[in-house]
């Protein structure tokens, strides 16, 4: 990509070729006006493009294997541990992560952050490709995944905790495409319809919060069914919802910046000058967030300590696991990203988000698996299931960049300069969910 | 966008969402006694470890052959992950274990299968109600509506749901069902009580049941220790167990406590109607308030939205 840009390409940000009458066709938008021949050129030059297509062929036919000989063939998943890897990693790791959607419509829209627009829109996208991918996973690892919409129209266990999460991560996963449906709309020149998501955002935005305080908690909530197996230093029946929803705030805000670091790194040409000069800025904005949340995530999880008095336990061996997860998980990236705040270095900041990241991915991982069932026996995973848990990862990265290729996330729509002077454009010269008052504001103020 | 329209997007998204929750809050705690539900009690001072229980079960239950024999006593020195005794399958829905226990002449062997709780950990876990808790004491399972989340496993504190994850097509949970089809229904007591050589196992209502026990415990004291599994055990289960020794070194789980499975979960079932009432409001008055501040600055913005809407 980087050579062809170096030879003065341009990839398609706005409706039309340098201000001609003329839009561009659905065609060239998707490829972002190369011709067929330059755009497979450049994907097969790319060696990461590579590493995907080898998992692909070795995970797809596994992923086929699974359907035609039942989940048995592929997981350990047992009689005792019925929850593997599939579920472990691809739902309990992959929903706080994608937590972002939330957290930045919220930020943005209903407290008026609107120093954060430039990343608001990546948020929610990482937000509802994580919910959407979770899904996947999850219809990956159900017994019979066809049967998924039973408990929407056939069979209403409404008492269950997972009837709660089944209902909110659907209407979530919905309110999501709609929030993200306005950058697409722009990118299909469809103003009107871009125009009615942004009417409607304060109130998805809202119902947003809801319906993800619950689920993010809801996930919590599904192991205080299980009070003899999973390790008590884990297990809190009071806290254990708060545990996940506060912790989740850490994880979504962090990944935002580990996405987004990513995205400097490898796709630094797609995003438009608001978004890599502002970066850096938002990047410290998002971790102060995040400090926040993971400093009452550690005293919540103190308070649970205390509460059940299980100091006992932190003698032993699930003791040690369970510190090093408080001081590898928690206080290591409180650590960094508060130096890093200090010190104003997105570097350092970066840093800890990522450790943030895997703090927290390991806190599921622990609840899901390690410290569950600790009085039978540990699960190691089939090596079948974690290719399948790292096959539809890829394809997550894939739809991911996909995206993030076309739709305008990380640059601006350039309506203004299409020559269609409805008022509806003027509304709408950057293509980004602010109010053009709002934006000179900032734009005068940056 | 109007400050009423807001209101308006904002409660119909949680009106939707408080039908759904306030009847699951509900739904929890509708939960109460079984006054003609009957039981098993499982002497185990009496068993001799013959599992013909298990083979009666498998004929009753039209399950597949054994791996072994059922009068093969290699199956009691079975053992997996590192000292793991036999557990419930897909294919056998009770298996009887062999503990030998320091002190005792004789080996004590203790037969499982689904307890049939009061309050079953498995019924209330699963989204789709594919239990029920039957009048006469059964814990049924309706195999139509199984999605194979596997919550119901996770939740079991006895770990005796199982899955039958060599399926590909028709995965679904399977246990103990109390012979509730073929003989419960019809007051008949269930194929491995009614075949026990050692009457073991006494079928009868549960109330009776517990006043037998006890019995038992009063004429013998020194014959067994003063408890019985299951008459407080999380609620109270319909199956319910007599023993010589101590229940944990028969591996039964003595940490459960009285209370039920679910009430570790009240705390956040209630908690989702208030974040229902809560939020809504809560987040409309931040948002109101951080508004309110760009008015002051003169950026007004609903005002300018509302002009392009006059347009
Ligand atoms: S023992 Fe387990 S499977 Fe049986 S009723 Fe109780 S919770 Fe359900
Ligand atoms: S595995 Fe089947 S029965 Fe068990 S909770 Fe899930 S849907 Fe219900
Ligand atoms: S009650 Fe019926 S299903 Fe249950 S263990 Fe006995 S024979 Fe098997």
């Amino acid at each position: 990509m980087k050579a062809i840009i170096s030879r003065g390409f341009k990839p398609i940000d706005s409706p039309s070729p340098d201000n001609s009458a003329r839009r561009w066709t659905l065609k060239e938008k998707l490829l972002l006006g190369m011709t067929p021949r330059q755009y497979f050129g450049q994907a097969v030059c790319n060696p990461f493009n590579w590493v995907l297509g080898l998992i692909f062929l070795i995970g797809v036919p596994l992923l086929i294997y699974r359907f035609a000989f039942g989940l048995g063939a592929v997981t350990h998943s047992s009689y005792d541990y019925p929850w593997g890897l599939l579920l472990g990693f691809g739902l309990f790791v992959m929903v706080p992560l994608s937590a972002s959607g939330f957290l930045l419509g919220t930020a943005v829209n209903i407290f008026g952050r609107h120093d954060l627009h430039h990343i608001e829109r990546l948020a929610l996208l990482n937000g509802l490709l994580g919910y959407f991918f979770a899904v996947v996973f999850l219809l990956a690892d159900l017994g019979q995944p066809w049967r998924l919409p039973y408990p929407m129209f056939v069979a209403f266990g409404t008492g269950a905790v997972l009837f709660l999460v089944a209902w909110h991560v659907s209407t979530y996963l919905s309110v999501q495409v709609a929030e993200v449906s306005e950058g697409f709309f722009e990118w299909m020149n469809w103003p009107q319809a871009a125009k009615f998501v942004k009417k409607i955002t304060v109130g998805l935005t809202v119902s947003a919060i809801i319906l993800s305080t619950l689920h993010q908690g809801a996930l919590g909530a599904l192991f205080t069914y299980a009070p003899g197996k999973l390790h008590p230093l884990w297990y809190a029946a009071e806290f254990q919802w708060i545990h996940f929803f506060c912790s989740s705030i850490a994880a979504g805000l962090c990944m935002v910046i580990v996405v987004s670091t990513i995205i400097k790194k490898t796709m630094a040409w797609r995003c438009d000058a608001g978004f890599l000069d502002n970066l850096d800025a938002q990047t410290i904005t998002l971790a102060k967030g995040a400090c926040m949340a993971l400093i009452t995530y550690f005293a919540i999880k103190m308070l649970a300590v205390a509460h059940d008095n299980e100091w006992a336990y932190l003698a032993t061996g699930w003791g040690l696991w369970f510190l090093f997860e408080l001081a590898f998980g928690i206080l290591l990236p409180l650590v960094i990203l508060s130096y890093g705040i200090r010190r104003e270095r997105a570097g350092i900041v970066r840093l800890g988000a990522f450790a943030t990241v895997l703090g927290i991915a390991l806190n599921r991982l622990n609840c899901a698996l390690i410290a569950f069932n600790w009085r039978l026996y540990q699960e190691v995973p089939h090596w079948a299931e974690v290719m399948l848990c790292v096959t539809i990862f890829a394809l997550y990265i894939v739809v991911y960049r996909a995206i993030l290729y076309r739709l305008p996330i990380l640059y601006s729509w350039k309506a203004k300069e299409a020559h269609a002077p409805e008022a509806v454009k003027e509304r709408i010269p950057f293509g980004v969910s602010v109010r053009p008052s709002h934006h000179q504001v900032f734009r005068t103020r940056d | 966008m109007s400050r009423r329209k807001f209101l308006a997007a904002s409660m119909a998204g949680s009106a939707a969402a408080t039908l759904s929750l306030t009847s699951g809050a509900f739904g929890a705690a509708l939960l109460e006694g079984y006054p003609d539900g009957m039981g098993v009690l499982v002497d185990m001072t009496r068993c001799i470890g013959c599992r013909s229980c298990e083979a009666a079960c498998n004929k009753e239950q039209r399950l597949p052959a054994p791996d072994m024999a059922f009068d093969d006593p290699a199956a009691f020195d079975y053992s997996y992950h590192a000292g793991q005794k036999r557990r419930t399958t897909e294919a056998a829905y009770t298996v009887v274990n062999r503990y030998e226990i320091k002190g005792e002449e004789q080996p004590v062997y203790r037969k499982i299968q689904c307890n049939h709780c009061n309050e079953p950990a498995c019924l209330t876990s699963c989204f789709v109600n594919a239990y029920t808790k039957t009048k006469e004491g059964a814990v049924v399972f309706n195999d139509k509506v199984c999605v194979g989340c596997r919550t119901c496993m996770v939740a079991c504190p006895f770990n005796i749901p199982a899955y039958s994850y060599s399926s590909a097509f028709n995965p679904v949970v399977k246990k103990c069902v109390f012979c509730y089809e073929t003989r419960l229904k019809n007051g008949l007591p269930p194929a491995c009580v009614e075949i026990c050589p050692q009457e073991a196992l006494t079928f009868g209502n549960r109330r009776d049941l517990i006043k037998i026990a006890h019995q038992r415990i009063n004429d013998n004291p020194g014959r067994y220790v003063d408890h019985l599994y299951g008459e407080k055990e999380l609620g109270g289960t319909s199956w319910m167990y007599l023993s010589s020794v101590p229940f944990e070194q028969l591996a039964f789980d003595t940490t459960l406590g009285r209370e039920p499975i679910i009430s570790n979960v009240k705390g956040f079932l209630g908690a989702v109607p208030m974040v229902l009432a809560i939020w809504p409001a809560l987040f409309t008055g931040f948002h109101l308030l951080a508004t309110k501040k760009k008015h002051a600055e003169g950026h007004q913005d609903d005002h300018h939205i509302q002009e392009d809407d006059k347009r």
